[in-house]
């Protein structure tokens, strides 16, 4: 009998922890299937963060590193550099990569590192239970910003894609969202292309991924999905915000 | 035998230099040396100083506080070291950039017109080496034999035609009678 | 005989490490240490390797962290503040049980301190650095011939024990020049099969990690690696007895401080004062066991050292008590004078 529907074989038998209704999975999914796709499941190393993601290592099937909260980028610059030929992504959330670890990603970008980067921004701390995050929207209560962020003491959010593709460093930047069938659809092509442009030696590729946690926004997971809809997208357009390679060599 | 040397001036004039020349050829002649330098900010157009130790035992600290010999091409570095220099030492000074004589009476002294010298030889920048030459003939921590052996270890290769216009400046100052 | 070569220490490191197989080196500028990047930028690029400067101190541990991920030599360098940035990374490092070298090219602090020379990160190389449970194989060269010896040692060290080595110098042991042989040619012998490589499909994956959100199965790893800390204390401690053979009086001091202490042991000699040293040439392990047999042996200790006094808790431990432990110390960039000492062992005398 044919099989229709497996799961990813970059993916290990553990059992998942997030939350349900969770969009951690899907994302950890569409990696997996991109690495099945490309066939380099026995030579990707990839790096963990520090947020709801920590134990991704036990998730993904290929070696795994776990690196200190937002150092992904430079964990994975040491092993791009030590090993060339391997494939490298990191997965990081929105503190880790746009707060903490924010020096390590402009500079792993604006250097080209030849790795792929994941980021999940779901506008909020999740792991440590619901905290402003640097991408948390204007107003937008959280524990700590109890009383809905407030931009003139907490400043705005940061647009992650639209900074980094000012830069000359990187080969792709994109943002997809994963809220509904067709947007999981787009975002996996464009995963998948971040890994390819790696395997093809171009350069730095990072995807944003717009996601959501009822968990810690108060929602039912149906809810979350509408909201990044109607709230997130709006302030995180969705799109490719620098594709070196189809804008033609040597432009800029 | 252990001589404690300290070479002091102003950044730019080649103390450093100077200073790693007579530790190379004491290796070369099989002595114990050590060459530290001041570090840091002053190096930028400051003072500028080094220690150099040659010995033909073990060498302790590479920091000299005493020295058997100063060699000082500012007034600055005279007023600050002269009086650490152990009595029966010699002080070594350029007398075109220092206007006066040291106070101290139990040491040895030799001026000489450095400066001077090296601009009329028309190689401006090596006193330093002028005054080396004199300190040789002055002290015999070194020998004059095998200079362009040493030279040619401090000299980078890629300025290998300085390594003539550096040994005539040291024996311009060996060769000076004071 | 290799022939002896001049090199700034800072220099004999860089040469000594790539020499040791390392191929690999991340770090930010900072004074007294910057030779040893320099020197890097140059080779490492001559010889397909990696020498990178990062955004930060930080970034810079990070990536050895990966590098040792995957098993290679790797090593990163800076001065004072600069380690204490890197320190987070250490504790990674230490905790995820890799091998790599770490060289803290010491000036004062605390704070932005000075540029000058000092040992007052004693207390931070030695007694954990980061946060957790660890420790560190810490080097303490004298010499530019030690800068490179300990390097390659460190390696070897780190390797054998899977876990990240020190070198701890000071301003004067990274700027001076003294004739050097340099080691010869090696790397590593010791097979790595929990490093990230690709799993090639052929095995399970390997994982880096310092996670236990078990604390049953994390007090267990902290148990284990103590049991490993326990063997390196019994066999890896290493020193240097100086004239201690009849000595009445023990000098304990490391790097440039011992070299100072050299001098002064001349001198009070030749006025008939029995003094020694012991020269730890590891601080961790400590010599424990060289500084109680010397108690059985002379009527007090001098700990001699660039900072407000740190190694003399580490004496005061290892002699338990048994005889008087005094103190002769500069600090903040300051350098303790063979006089200094000379007037301290006196002191020692007197107050017998």
């Amino acid at each position: 009998m044919a099989a229709v529907f497996e799961k990813p074989k970059s993916l290990t038998d553990a059992q998942l922890h997030y939350c349900p209704g969770c969009t951690h999975g899907i994302i950890h999914r569409l990696v997996a299937e991109a690495i099945d796709t490309l066939g380099i499941e026995g030579k990707t190393i990839g790096v963990a963060p520090v947020g709801c993601a920590v134990l991704a290592y036990n998730y993904f099937a290929c070696d795994m590193v776990e690196a200190a909260h937002g150092r992904a980028p430079a964990v994975a610059t040491g092993l791009k550099r030590s090993l060339p030929e391997n494939i490298i992504f990191t997965y990081q959330g929105d503190g880790d990569l746009a707060s903490i670890g924010m020096a390590e990603t402009v500079h792993a970008a604006t250097r080209g590192e030849n790795i792929t980067v994941i980021f999940v921004n779901n506008a909020i701390y999740g792991m440590t239970g619901g905290q402003m995050a640097p991408t948390s929207l204007p107003g937008q209560i959280t524990q700590t910003s109890p009383y809905g962020r407030d931009v003139s003491t907490a400043g705005y959010p940061i647009r992650v894609c639209e900074m980094l593709s000012t830069l000359d460093g990187p080969e792709f930047i994109a943002r997809v969202a994963v809220n509904n069938v067709k947007n999981v659809r787009s975002a996996k092509k464009i995963i998948q292309k971040a890994f390819e442009n790696q395997v093809a030696g171009k350069g730095f590729s990072l995807v944003e991924v717009v996601s959501s946690c009822p968990t810690n926004w108060g929602m039912t997971p149906d809810r979350a999905l509408q909201w990044v809809e109607e709230k997130m997208i709006p302030y995180y357009p969705l799109g490719i915000y620098k594709d070196r390679s189809a804008a033609g060599e040597g432009q800029k | 035998m252990t001589t404690n040397i300290l070479l002091a001036g102003f950044g730019g004039q080649g103390i450093l230099f100077a200073g790693k020349f007579l530790a190379y050829k004491g290796l070369l002649e099989n002595k114990q040396i050590s060459w530290l330098p001041s570090y840091g900010p002053e190096m930028r157009g400051g003072t500028a100083n080094c220690s150099v130790i040659i010995s033909d035992e073990p060498i302790g600290s590479p920091i000299v506080s005493k020295p058997d010999v100063l060699i000082v091409m500012n007034l600055p570095s005279l007023d600050k070291y002269e009086d650490a220099v152990v009595p029966g030492g010699k002080i070594f000074a350029d007398s075109t950039l220092i206007g006066r004589k040291t106070m101290r009476s139990d040491v040895e002294t030799f001026y000489l017109p450095a400066t001077q010298m090296a601009r009329q030889n028309g190689t401006p920048t090596l006193a330093n080496m002028i005054m080396t030459g004199q300190v040789i003939r002055q002290t015999g921590i070194v020998s004059l034999e095998g200079l362009e052996d040493a030279l040619g270890k401090v000299v980078s290769a890629k300025h290998a035609d300085l390594l003539q216009v550096n040994l005539n400046a040291i024996k311009l100052g060996y060769g000076l009678a004071l | 005989m290799a022939e002896k070569v001049l090199m700034k220490g800072n220099e004999a490191i860089a040469e000594a490490a790539i020499r040791a197989g390392c191929r690999h080196y991340f770090g930010y500028p900072i004074t007294p240490q910057t030779e040893i990047a320099a020197y890097m930028a140059k080779r490492m690029p001559k010889i397909g390797g990696t020498f990178l400067q990062a955004e930060s101190e930080i970034s810079a541990i990070n990536m050895v962290y990966g590098v040792a991920g995957t098993g290679k030599r790797v090593m990163t360098s800076s001065s004072s503040p600069g380690i204490s940035l890197k320190q987070e990374g250490i504790s990674y490092i230490a905790g995820a049980d890799l091998p790599a070298l770490i060289v803290n090219v010491q000036r004062g602090g605390p704070g932005l301190g000075g540029i000058q020379p000092s040992q007052s990160d004693y207390f931070q190389a030695t007694k954990g650095g980061g946060h957790g449970d660890y420790r560190l194989i810490v080097l303490t060269p004298a010499s530019v011939q030690e800068m490179a010896d300990l390097t390659a040692l460190a390696f070897d060290l780190s390797d054998k024990y899977r876990m990240p080595a020190m070198l701890l110098a000071d301003g004067t042991m990274g700027q001076m020049m003294e004739p050097v042989e340099l080691p010869a040619e090696s790397g590593s012998t010791v097979a790595k099969p929990w490093a990230v490589t690709g799993t090639g499909l052929a095995r399970r994956h390997n994982i880096i990690n310092s996670l236990y959100l078990d604390p049953e199965e994390l007090e267990k790893t902290n148990y284990e690696r103590y049991e490993r800390y326990a063997f390196i204390e019994e066999h890896e401690a290493r020193w240097e007895s100086y004239r201690m053979d009849d000595a009445e009086y023990c000098i304990v001091a490391f790097g440039i401080a011992a070299r100072v202490a050299k001098n002064a042991i001349s001198v009070l000699r030749a006025q008939g004062i029995k003094v020694g040293l012991i020269r730890p040439i590891t601080v961790w392990p400590f010599p424990k066991k060289a500084i109680a047999e010397a108690a059985e042996q002379v009527s007090a200790f001098l700990s001699v050292e660039l900072s407000m006094g740190q190694m003399i808790e580490d004496v005061r431990l290892a002699e338990n008590c048994r005889r008087p432990v005094a103190l002769c110390r500069r600090t903040g960039g300051m350098i303790p004078t063979p006089e200094q000492i000379i007037e301290s062992v006196k002191r020692l005398k007197g107050g017998n």
